[in-house]
């Protein structure tokens, strides 16, 4: 079962004579920064294969830094677990980021990582915190409980980073003492101790739980529980500012409006700050004017044929449309997205909103934790359908995937749809989001309705409330950004090309022509609205990009952008629901998005137009 | 009783938590049975936020359900 350190350094592209430290830690514990101070700017990113998670790794003198996602123990019950059990199963050295103020949580997955015979070294990080927050940790008793090295550290004021490198030079990783009586209960099962035998009894490589599985947790937990009893002093009882906040945003007649805010203001961060005023000056102006002027003057030197000039620089050129649309408009939407949800996940606002929507998302059959698929969607569908693994159930998985499918617009069409709608005015705002909000509570109560089986209940952690990093948020930035780009990339030449096509062939007219009663007559939209549809199919944003430059009403904008808002999901959510569920749900789901789409925009444009 | 009729404020001993795999995730959580937690927040039929030293666990409505609890005094 298990792999080996050769195929680990193979699968992550590492050079093969570095030695691999793996850093390990619960979620939201610092590692990151801690990765950032000891490898520097030299990063690589590979995304792990068989999943959706990216990893991390770097270099510190003659040892490979991998950075694991975080986890509360090494288990498979979802991709990040997956990833940093296999990373931790291959690796023997092993730096455990602990944070000081949970150390009673933490140090499961500290005493489990020893159980399993790694050399660690404990950084207790975040001491600056403990102070604050009435604890006292003994270290030297920490040290000689646990048998491993323990070092202190405040990384993101980079203090006590010296001390660890130290203990890197000097290799002071060491074995630590294992939890007594885990011998006896592997032996009663008629099992030698070692790491395979406890993977096994621990069933580290499913997904279910165990009788044994869980004998094992609970004589680890209380293990724990005591070093942390005998090492840590705390006093609850006056608690900080923070904890207070904690309770103002997950109560439900402060967090509401709370939620509200921040969404109005991503929505004015997004939609006027960078899609009006930003994406003016790049599409326009350095796009549009100065790009466009000088590829047609260069073009129309050297091609005469009109049908290729068509296809180059024509209004769906290669050279004219893909670039102005992809760097002058997608590019700073994206990055803007990606900005405010890694400010947002940093502080550790994201499980509060699944706390706070809980309720109501338990009467689409869902729990709270759902939100965070569903946001990730605001970004991209795509990646977000592939998140809904996080989700305990199938049923929950179909009907999430199916409301992202059909209601939520990806970062670049939300910017575009933001950036238009602010034009039409507010009321015409919260009529989009009543609207669009009312189909996805109608269609998922439908969905929890006919779905067969039960939904899963709410359990999740609320880390600390932190205010985020500025270089981990604009780290994050820039690998989220760049992955969305690098994907949507050859998508786009694809849809160019075959718009392009179209147009030059007049092939887009016999279309256009033949949608013309759904689309004019139903819809009473322009008939070049056609054309956004057609490119919303490949690619959702590129479709609502189009929107920008078709000439409508305020109620033809309107009924258009609630239209390609439920329009069907683009190829590449397609193709990702076809892999997680078949062919036949992502057909059901594409053809009941276009039903539904046309149905609602015909009801809207009859009532509006 | 059971944790969803536990008000604002209180602090209970969790007794049993019913799903099994509700158990095994806690325990890594770091709440057990025989962990004395107490109600920092309660949505009226949402979740209840739950508080272990500094801890805090978000537990849907239906999960509360599910685990008994003994009330400390």
């Amino acid at each position: 079962m298990f792999l080996n350190c050769h195929s680990i350094q193979k699968m992550l592209n590492i050079p093969g004579d570095k030695e691999v430290i793996a850093l390990v830690g619960n979620p939201n514990v610092g590692k990151s920064v801690i990765f950032n101070k000891l490898t520097g700017r030299y990063v690589e990113v590979s995304n792990y294969p068989g999943t959706t998670v990216d990893v991390n790794y770097g270099f510190y003198k003659n040892y490979v830094i991998v950075d694991t996602p975080g986890v509360y123990g090494i288990s498979s019950f979802n991709d990040e677990e997956i990833v940093t059990r296999d990373i931790v199963l291959n690796t023997q050295k092993i730096i455990n980021v602990v944070d000081s103020v949970h150390l009673d949580r933490d140090l499961f997955l500290t005493q489990q990582l020893i159980d399993y015979q790694k050399e660690v070294i404990v950084v207790l990080n975040m001491v600056d915190e403990v102070e604050k927050n009435n604890i006292k940790i003994d270290i030297e008793k920490l040290k000689e409980n646990l048998g491993v090295e323990v070092i202190a550290t405040s990384a993101s004021r980079g203090e006590g980073i010296d001390k660890l490198k130290e203990a890197i030079d000097k290799n002071l990783f060491k074995r630590g003492k294992f939890t007594p009586n885990l011998e006896k209960v592997l032996e009663s099962e008629g099992k030698k101790f070692s790491c395979e035998s406890l993977a096994e009894a621990e069933n580290v490589f499913s997904s279910s739980v165990s009788e044994l599985q869980e004998r094992i947790y609970a004589l680890r937990r209380s293990y724990v529980d005591e070093i942390f009893n005998k090492t840590v002093k705390f006093d609850t009882k006056k608690l900080e500012f923070k904890n207070k906040l904690s309770q103002v945003l997950i109560n439900p007649v402060t967090g509401i409006p709370i939620l509200f805010a921040t969404l109005y203001i991503m929505y004015y961060f997004m939609g006027v700050l960078v899609a009006q005023k930003l994406v003016d000056f790049t599409m326009n102006t350095v796009m549009g004017e100065y790009y466009l002027g000088f590829i047609k003057g260069i073009v129309d030197k050297f091609v005469s044929n009109s049908f290729l000039q068509k296809i180059i620089v024509g209004n769906y050129g290669f050279f004219s449309m893909f670039p102005i649309i992809f760097l002058g408009l997608l590019f700073p939407l994206v990055v803007a997205f990606h900005l405010f949800m890694s400010i947002l996940e940093d502080s550790g606002y994201l499980p509060r909103i699944a706390a706070l929507v809980d309720r109501v998302f338990n009467k689409m059959g869902l729990n709270g934790r759902a939100i965070i698929p569903i946001i990730l969607g605001f970004g991209c569908v795509t990646m977000a359908t592939m998140t809904t693994r996080i989700l305990g159930s199938k049923r929950e998985r179909l009907i999430t995937m199916f409301l992202l499918g059909l209601t939520i617009p990806c970062s670049a069409q939300l910017g575009i749809i933001s950036g238009l709608i602010s034009r039409l005015g507010f009321e015409y705002l919260v009529a989009y989001i009543l609207i669009i909000g009312g189909i996805f509570g109608i269609v998922g109560m439908i969905l929890n309705k006919i779905l067969k089986g039960e939904s899963t209940s709410l359990l999740i952690d609320l880390p600390t409330l932190r205010i985020p990093q500025p270089s981990n948020v604009l780290k994050k930035t820039y690998y989220k950004s760049k992955g969305f780009l690098v994907e949507a990339f050859p998508i786009f030449v694809a849809a160019t090309l075959i718009l392009g096509f179209l147009d030059a062939t007049n092939l887009l007219h016999v279309i256009e022509n033949f949608a013309q009663p759904v689309i004019t007559g139903f819809l009473k939209l322009p008939k070049e609205i056609t054309e956004v549809f057609i490119l919303g199919i490949i690619r959702r944003d590129y479709g609502a990009a189009g929107l920008v430059t078709i000439p409508t009403t305020k109620g033809q904008m309107f009924v258009a952008l609630v239209t390609t808002t439920l329009f069907v999901p683009c190829i590449t959510s397609f193709a990702m629901m076809t892999k997680e569920n078949g062919l036949k749900y992502s057909v059901f789901v594409w053809v009941s998005s276009a039903v539904i789409a046309i149905l609602v925009g015909g009801v809207l444009a009859h009532i509006v137009l | 009783m059971t944790l969803d009729k536990v008000s604002k404020g209180q602090e209970v001993v969790i007794k049993n938590i019913k799903s099994k795999t509700a158990r095994v995730y806690a325990l890594r959580f770091g709440i057990s049975e025989g962990s004395k937690v107490k109600c920092v927040t309660k949505i009226n039929n949402g979740p209840i936020i739950l508080r272990k030293n500094h801890q805090e666990i978000a537990i849907g409505n239906s999960l509360a359900k599910q685990i008994e609890v003994d009330t400390q005094k």
